[in-house]
């Protein structure tokens, strides 16, 4: 049996028919078909879904569809402005270089956001710490945690480089 | 994952209707662990009762000497909230080491208590502060309440609505984490009463339980050095793929001793 469940993502309200077994990033990349968002292992250790949900990074394959009925959510696709200017932290990115492959980026992009805001002026050690659930296998995590310092605390980055 | 029929209850009591009505129904808190367990099809109920909007389930609150947590209080609102961190650092620092910081976001304290993994952290704080489970129906001393591996006290159609916790002079919790699952191999809490002292060990064995003959040793001098020499017996406790029970058996004595210098 389908339900009814209608949501805002990144802005706007939308709404879709899903089953009750349907998982939230399945309703994003599936039918609403926002890409942005991957699905890496589907058992909520690697972290490529990351979305907000109600400004909180959550991994998207271990929630369920059902369970944003009247979230608001936000995928990677909604953090640039309208006219194409990058948000910050994809900028942060782009300038250290926090990315080969890119498809653990959209779920490092997300939570480097999420830790930026909870964890203002957070050191190096910290944005270690909190990637503990984001894996990224080509990297090995210099340009990420540079980029995310780089927002959260832009001193540390200039000390690490001058280090 | 199998099919199942999804409800959002308004109150405790509807959603305990549909716990009694329904085939077989399970509760989903924040899903952590139940939404892979389906995926795996561990489990396949016919009917999940969402807690999620019943707002009297969450938050954090002091009453008298003791700190109230909702059962659907998420590991990330318990680690940040003030009033854990000024009365019961420990347990904050416990909450703050659960998974990552996206599973922080969404599991809940009720889910990770009634789901009795031997891993979780919480419960060592449950056995070392001796809390009190709260459900709709009774009172659960922490000591009565893991029964074995995933087995508590809990009844078919109960539901825990608030974890109580005494605030304790002192309290430390250091874990041993699985680099890859972020589980305890061997997690200690201790906690200081006055002149009594509490020591409750999770990851170690099927459930989890209290280090008695460090207790002892730990009320003549709460100092880490006291339990250099006492050993935990390797007897019962886990062997598995990631090590063996004497391993885990030492593990518990160097948590302990750690848990005791961050007290």
């Amino acid at each position: 049996m389908k339900t009814k469940v209608t949501l805002t993502v990144n802005g706007q309200e939308r709404s879709a028919e899903v089953e009750p077994r349907t998982l939230l990033v399945e309703l994003l990349r599936d039918q609403l078909g926002l890409t942005g968002t991957h699905v890496g292992c589907d058992t909520t250790q690697c972290g490529c879904c990351v979305i907000h949900v109600d400004d909180k990074a959550v991994k998207s394959c271990t929630m369920l569809a059902v369970q944003a009925q009247g979230c608001n959510i936000l995928t990677i696709e909604g953090l640039a402005a309208p006219d194409g200017t990058l948000h910050p932290m994809q900028e942060a990115f782009r300038e250290h270089h926090g990315l080969q492959c890119g498809f653990c980026t959209p779920g490092m992009v997300m939570m480097g956001v999420d830790i930026a805001r909870r964890l203002p002026g957070a050191d190096e050690k910290t944005v270690r710490e909190e990637l503990h659930g984001n894996l990224c296998r080509c990297t090995g995590y210099q340009g990420i945690v540079e980029a995310i310092l780089s927002v959260a605390n832009p001193g540390a980055v200039k000390e690490h480089h001058h280090a | 994952m199998h099919n199942f029929d999804y409800h959002a209850p308004k109150t405790l009591d509807s959603a305990l209707a549909l716990l009694r009505d329904k085939e077989d129904g399970k509760i989903i808190a924040g899903g952590m662990t139940l939404l892979p367990t389906l995926k795996q099809r561990l489990a396949a109920p016919s009917d999940l009762v969402d807690l999620a909007t019943l707002s009297e389930l969450k938050g954090v609150r002091r009453d008298g000497d003791e700190i109230v947590i909702g059962a659907m209080t998420t590991h990330a609102d318990v680690a940040a909230n003030a009033d854990v961190q000024s009365l019961i650092p420990g347990l904050a620092h416990l909450a703050s080491v659960i998974g990552d910081p996206a599973v922080r976001h969404r599991g809940t304290i009720g889910g990770s208590v009634a789901n009795a993994d031997p891993a979780a952290d919480y419960p060592a704080a449950v056995v070392a502060l001796n809390a009190t489970i709260v459900t709709n129906k009774r009172e659960i001393a922490g000591d009565d309440f893991f029964v074995s591996l995933f087995e508590t006290a809990l009844e078919r159609d109960e539901i825990i609505t608030s974890v109580r916790f005494p605030i304790p002079e002192r309290a430390g919790y250091e874990k041993f984490r699985h680099p890859a699952s972020g589980y305890a191999v061997v997690g200690v809490m201790v906690a200081k009463f006055g002149d009594k002292v509490r020591v409750g060990v999770t990851g170690a064995a099927g459930s989890a339980f209290r280090a008695t003959d460090f207790e002892a040793a730990l009320e003549k001098s709460f100092t880490p050095d006291v339990l250099l020499g006492i050993a935990v017996s390797p007897d019962d406790l886990l062997s598995d793929i990631h090590c063996t029970n004497e391993y885990r058996a030492h593990l518990v004595n160097v948590m302990a001793r750690r848990a005791i210098a961050a007290a």
